[in-house]
């Protein structure tokens, strides 16, 4: 039922046109209104090969709500295929077509034999946020894309992570995954960004396994594959960053892919060396940092709530006040992402709070007792009372305006580093 | 035009003042057909996606102080929400004032769209004036309330009682108009038919309707020479000062296609008088306005005294700049309101326009005249070639591509890039008061020429990148996929 979304930190499922966007030559052709896509796009970082304004929209008019728009979409993939050179055309169904009625698949289906491949998903905006028609997206292509293989690929493992551009640090995450994938002498394929596309999505069938990197977005993309696909998956739900968190995510990778232990332990050994000196020299800064509450709040999705609520505990020996995750996470997923915020260690447990309205989060860090200045880590929205309550603030969630991110990560030994010189960047602008 | 603000409904440009959004001629074709009546708009049977006209109207309504805009529809639509929360804090802070307009969605799902969701909306109008107690409350339709025939209207009328404060239903559903100024005419109605008061009193004030006040100091500055004061809309106004801009002196605007319902309105409604000149770009576009404040305002001899004062200064700085501008060729894509203004101003500079794009056409304004931007350019004698497209970025890259200028200009986000792209200089002309009045015009002429001058990031980029669009697409004529008008 609709409800107060009080400064809102999703979009809608039409959203995944920047989950198409993100697959190097693949554009999302739009059954949708004018401005749609305009509205979905992020202002900076869209102009890539494709960006929104290149998007083939029906633009559907007050005469195609009434006669339905079929013809103009017909008319929009035929041409969209002769204008625009793409590898793949997803079409993404907007909310006026899907509530009067038209049959996109029949349309579709003209197209079976097109030179590129025309699929297409349901992505209507009142079926829910951008991290549902991620997963639409996905579905879409497992469905309508590919075939079980024949014969596997040894060591091809695909990984899946978060939904691209609502995660800031996509880009770098992901590679940094398969970085450390690569370590373990796996051969990562991933889907996303620089170099991947047509040809990594033909080769997601012969994977040994699919590695999923999230809490619960992708979960049922998984099972998809397993049971029409045949490939098994491995669900990490932490995405780990730093030391202690990737360690763990090398041993649990490696045992399950069978990757030879001790190689799997030389590897980390080596990251941790270089980690801890690091940190050595500067320990000082973590201790005599005379501005730092030893408590923070992280305000985000499940993936970055869970993911440096562990790092800032475990590796940095933080104490979690009250943690709000915003995705609106399905309620089926929720006791599994709650019991990983009580798995902390020295027996710590974070409370975590499902929380979409904006009000009622601002109210709780406000009436928090943080014994010292806050460190709030969370979307634009918290910037201001973080300010107002002297404290020390990060934006690593969706909406960003504090921060430019190209290619930097936070995942793995090399990310924890790097949200390390985020929050004390930010925190050495102080003295008392 | 007949202002009827008992309904929450505006008409769309197309149905009012008989706009298009798909032509492809000249400058002279363009306005003899809109004067003998004779100008259909066509449709497009392939098209990129461009703009709503939801954008427009919020984006004007949410600038405005401590009110609350209440967007019914999925979450896609209230996502300018973020934005707007980004622009609201940083604008006031440049002001030096506060602003806590708050801006919700109401994250329709599956079930609303079938049973509806009124009781709903009800609540949560009645609970966002109780969180934040807001000066006025806009509660808004989208494209999926507007077809499953949600009656926002009603459910306003029912909550009136309970609210001391302005409220008003704002119909945006996005599939209604191809034209997202129809957005600007949709604010400035809910303006005019919930806030704006009958006059009282007369003021020395001038309601000058602009987007985000970048030249405010300046003109604050400027007015007092003719003892008149600017009340700047609708970025950073609060609801007390918009419920006297009845009692100012006149209404000006940057941009036509801005302002031109609300000064329309205040004028019809009102009497107060709307300044219908060429906009305040580029030198005759500077004066012709200020001339006009002048005579509206019974100014004449302060504004010629300033007008002497500024050209002394200013106009030996432009003629030496013009030098180097000379023979340039320029290919812009914009706004009505400006494509025609900058057009003008590119000529007085001596750069010739070699093709201009209109992001929508308006045949007339609401007053019957052909916009006064094109009536200058033809009593002067100048035509090019044009055309009128939605931001239609094929068109545009086939247009760049058949012409190579030395410089393309554009307004509106993400049109720039693609230029760049192409390996031709671009000027983004996204500030408003870019071009404004003699000292902009002389920045802006500068601009161009540093942008000219060193094209390394363009070429850098150009040599690196492959464009998105077929080899085939660059051979077909611009208007490939324009069907004939089938009224």
């Amino acid at each position: 039922m609709a409800k107060l979304l009080d400064k809102q930190r999703y979009k809608c499922a039409l959203g995944a046109m920047q989950t198409v966007q993100a697959i190097t030559r693949a554009i999302p052709v739009l059954h949708s209104g004018p401005g749609c896509a305009q509205k979905l796009s992020d202002s900076i970082g869209s102009s890539g090969y494709f960006s929104p304004n290149i998007f083939p929209c029906t633009s559907i008019n007050e005469k195609d709500v009434v006669f339905g728009g079929v013809k103009k979409l017909d008319t929009t993939i035929s041409n969209a295929l002769k204008v625009i050179d793409a590898d793949l055309y997803v079409v993404l169904t907007g909310c006026i077509p899907e509530i009067v009625g038209d049959d996109t698949g029949e349309v579709i289906s003209r197209y079976q034999d097109a030179e590129k491949p025309v699929i297409y998903a349901s992505t209507a905006g009142f079926k829910g946020n951008n991290y549902k028609g991620h997963e639409q997206v996905i579905d879409a292509i497992i469905d309508q894309y590919l075939e079980k293989a024949d014969e596997k690929e040894k060591g091809l493992v695909n990984i899946w992570a978060d939904v691209p551009y609502q995660d800031l640090f996509w880009l770098g995450n992901i590679r940094e995954l398969e970085n450390l994938i690569s370590e373990l002498g796996l051969i990562p394929n991933t889907i996303f960004g620089y170099q991947r596309g047509i040809s990594n999505i033909e080769r997601i069938p012969k994977a040994e396994f699919n590695l999923l990197v999230s809490p619960w977005v992708s979960v049922g993309n998984m099972k998809k594959m397993e049971k029409k696909l045949g490939i098994p998956y491995l669900h990490y739900p932490t995405l780990p960053i730093g030391a202690y968190e990737t360690s763990k995510f090398l041993r649990e990778v490696g045992k399950f892919a069978r990757v030879d232990e001790q190689k799997v332990e030389s590897i980390i050994n080596e990251h941790e060396k270089y980690y801890y000196y690091l940190i050595e020299r500067y320990a000082d800064m973590f201790l005599e940092t005379r501005v730092m509450a030893k408590q923070f709040s992280v305000v985000a999705d499940a993936q970055y709530a869970l993911g440096i609520t562990k790092f800032l505990v475990n590796d940095l020996g933080l104490v979690p006040a009250k943690q709000f995750i915003t995705d609106d996470t399905p309620k089926a997923f929720q006791e599994q992402i709650k019991a990983e915020f009580e798995n902390l260690n020295y027996g710590l447990k974070a409370e975590v709070n499902f929380e979409t309205d904006s009000y009622k989060i601002h109210n709780e860090i406000q009436s928090h007792d943080y014994h010292g200045y806050p460190l709030i880590l969370g979307s634009y929205y918290e910037k201001e009372i973080t300010e107002d309550m002297f404290g020390h603030f990060l934006n690593i969630s969706w909406p960003v305006q504090d921060k430019v991110v190209l290619d930097d990560f936070y995942v793995g030994y090399t990310g924890g580093i790097r949200l390390i010189e985020d929050i004390y960047s930010v925190a050495v602008q102080r003295w008392n | 035009m007949a202002l009827n603000l008992e309904s929450s409904n505006v008409a769309t440009r197309e149905n009012r003042i008989g706009s298009i959004t798909g032509y492809v001629g000249t400058l002279n074709d363009l306005a003899t057909q809109s004067e003998c009546g004779t100008l259909k708009g066509c449709s497009r049977c392939f098209s990129q996606s461009s703009t709503c006209l939801s954008g427009c109207a919020l984006g004007q309504l949410s600038a405005i102080r401590d009110v609350a805009i209440i967007h019914h529809g999925p979450a896609g639509c209230s996502v300018a929400s973020a934005g707007t929360y980004y622009l609201d804090k940083v604008m006031a802070k440049k002001r030096g004032v506060t602003n806590n307009t708050v801006y919700v969605g109401t994250d329709m799902n599956e079930k609303d769209t079938i049973f509806g969701s009124a009781d709903a909306l009800r609540r949560i109008i009645l609970e966002v004036n109780k969180r934040y107690s807001p000066k006025a409350i806009f509660v808004t339709s989208s494209c999926a309330t507007g077809i499953i025939g949600e009656d926002i209207d009603s459910v306003v009328d029912d909550v009136r009682d309970e609210i001391d404060v302005p409220i008003v239903a704002v119909h945006c559903e996005g599939f209604k108009s191809r034209i997202w100024a129809t957005g600007f005419d949709i604010s400035d109605h809910a303006v005019l038919s919930s806030i704006v008061q009958p006059p009282k009193q007369k003021r020395n004030t001038i309601n000058f309707k602009n987007f985000y006040e970048s030249a405010r100091p300046e003109i604050i500055e400027i007015f007092k020479n003719f003892d008149l004061e600017p009340i700047f809309l609708y970025c950073n106004s609060t609801v007390e000062e918009l419920s006297h801009i009845s009692e100012s002196l006149a209404t000006t605007c940057i941009c036509g296609t801005l302002g031109n319902y609300l000064g329309n309105g205040l004028e019809e409604k009102y009497g107060v008088p709307y300044i219908r000149t060429i906009n305040p770009l580029g030198i005759a576009g500077f004066e012709t306005w200020l001339r006009e404040i002048g005579r509206v305002t019974e100014r004449s001899e302060a504004v010629e005294k300033y007008i002497a004062e500024q050209r002394a200064i200013y106009i030996p700085q432009i003629e030496e700049i013009k030098k180097e501008l000379k023979g340039l060729k320029a290919v812009l894509g914009m706004g009505p309101g400006y494509t025609f203004e900058v057009s003008r101003v590119l000529n007085e500079l001596g750069i010739e326009v070699v093709w201009a794009l209109a992001w929508h056409y308006d045949k007339k304004y609401e007053n019957g005249d052909i916009p006064p931007s094109m009536e200058y350019l033809l009593e002067n004698g100048v035509d090019f070639e044009a055309s009128v497209a939605d931001q239609q970025n094929y068109e545009v890259m086939n247009i760049l591509n058949k012409y190579q200028p030395d410089l393309y200009l554009s307004r509106h986000p993400g049109s720039t890039v693609w230029a760049i792209k192409n390996g031709t200089p671009a000027v983004y002309v996204a500030d408003e008061y870019m071009i404004f009045g003699y000292k902009h015009t002389l920045e802006f002429a500068q601009s161009v020429l540093d942008s000219i001058h060193n094209r390394s990031f363009e070429k850098n980029l150009a040599r690196r990148v492959k464009l998105p669009y077929t080899e085939w697409w660059y051979e077909q004529n611009v208007d490939k996929f324009l069907e004939e008008a089938k009224k």
